[in-house]
């Protein structure tokens, strides 16, 4: 990141919930609390690992009292998000010791700006052979359903000549197998790490998640969606278009069905050995009485059919 | 296209992993991978250490408790018990969805 380009001001203290005169140990306490809040691996959140990336790069400049005492040094009127100019020679007179152990990959441009790439990965394993190296990919169900070729781009840090640490991007194009599940692990071998002298090159693991799709939800290799019916459907049976990944197939509605009623369509799932199933859950949908005719057939219903849906509740 | 396109290969279906490679996979020793057998984190199968073998699903464990160890400073018996609680939460979480379909 070359100097003097415009980034946006990130609010440190409003990001750990604290006000700017907090001391060393309320810093310490608030970074400890929301680490374990918005760890990837133990919150559920889907912005967790945003969250928890923007805590970790906080703490990597409160929790250092040089680095700290530089931010603060900063035009305390600036607003989050607002974009920002370091002023010349805003760093004058602190030296950095660098170093930590943050685990976060990657800080902001803000982050880059003040104090520079660090290199908390230089030390993270300075081995003979190419490590393995671990991404997440996001890919449509579609993709896992028929398989398909798909360009993925991944950043990794890789050292320099003068040993510092790059993030450096590269484009892949990658097969997705027919039948993956949410969660799983894709190795592609010897794309990891370039090892040092004559070491052959470390693993590549994606780790596989699925976009949300519209209606579909997949757990392993099941598809769970409702699936909208008219009342006489529902109420007389009816063979109804219903989509899958595959393409639309007739559904068999039985007679007296209702909303919350499911149906299993049996291998329609994500393919594989063996391949997931379908469940369809029903969801009658009432037409809007929104003209006399409609108004007079319902009228008629009411009239006609005696029915008390509460009839079970005693009322 | 001109490059072809890379296959890989799903871990959890069929990947048996040696400690080397468990240990390569996730950036630790395999003394650490020997503590986390000696939990009852991971199980291998095979009888001596020389020929452990590790299925494919070990390798989310594993990763899971090196990032709580790292991240949250939990040792090794701590990072195994909040692995299994998340695990218990997960299988909750899942039954409660498939009881409100």
């Amino acid at each position: 990141m070359p100097h003097g380009v415009a980034v946006k001001y990130k609010d440190y203290y409003q990001v750990m919930g604290l006000s700017r005169d907090a001391t060393q140990d309320e810093i310490k306490r608030a970074h400890r609390k929301l680490a374990r809040k918005y760890h990837p691996d133990v919150s559920k959140e889907s912005d967790a690992e945003a969250k928890f990336k923007e805590v970790g790069e906080a703490y990597e400049v409160l929790k250092d009292p040089e680095k700290r005492a530089a931010y603060d040094r900063l035009d305390p009127n600036m607003q989050a998000d607002q974009e920002f100019q370091p002023p010349p020679g805003w760093d004058s007179g602190f030296e950095f010791r660098g170093g930590g152990t943050a685990s976060a990959e990657g800080f902001s441009n803000f982050f880059e700006q003040l104090f520079g790439q660090q290199d908390f990965r230089a030390h993270a394993g300075r081995k003979a052979s190419g490590q393995d190296h671990h991404a997440k990919v996001l890919v449509d169900l579609n993709d896992v359903f028929h398989g398909a070729t798909r360009k993925i781009t991944l950043q990794s840090p890789e050292l320099d000549e003068s040993g510092h640490v790059r993030l450096i991007s590269r484009t892949l194009t990658i097969k997705i197998p027919k039948g993956m599940k949410e969660g799983q692990h894709l190795r592609l071998k010897g794309q990891g790490a370039t090892g040092m002298g004559q070491q052959e090159r470390g693993d590549l693991y994606l780790e596989m998640h699925f976009n949300p799709h519209s209606f579909y939800r997949a757990e392993g290799r099941d598809l769970y969606f409702q699936l909208p019916v008219s009342p006489w459907e529902a109420a007389l049976g009816a063979t109804v278009q219903t989509p899958t990944p595959n393409g639309a197939v007739g559904v068999k509605i039985p007679a007296g069905s209702s909303s919350g009623n499911k149906l299993r369509l049996k291998g329609r799932g994500i393919p594989g050995n063996p391949a997931g199933d379908i469940y369809v859950t029903l969801n009658v949908v009432v037409p809007p009485a929104n003209t006399e005719q409609a108004k007079a057939l319902y009228k008629e219903m009411e009239s006609k059919l005696a029915f008390n849906p509460r009839a079970g509740m005693g009322v | 296209m001109g490059t072809s396109a890379l296959t890989g290969i799903i871990v959890e279906e069929t990947t048996v992993f040696t400690l080397d490679e468990l240990s390569c996979s996730c950036g630790k020793p395999a003394e650490w991978i020997l503590a986390l057998v000696d939990e009852g984190v991971i199980e291998p199968a095979g009888n001596d250490k020389g020929n452990w073998q590790f299925s494919g699903h070990c390798l989310r464990r594993v990763r899971i408790v090196k990032h709580l160890e790292v991240d949250l400073g939990l040792n090794l018996a701590g990072a195994a018990l909040a692995l299994e609680l998340l695990e218990e939460v997960e299988a909750l979480r899942n039954r409660i969805a498939a009881l409100e379909r």
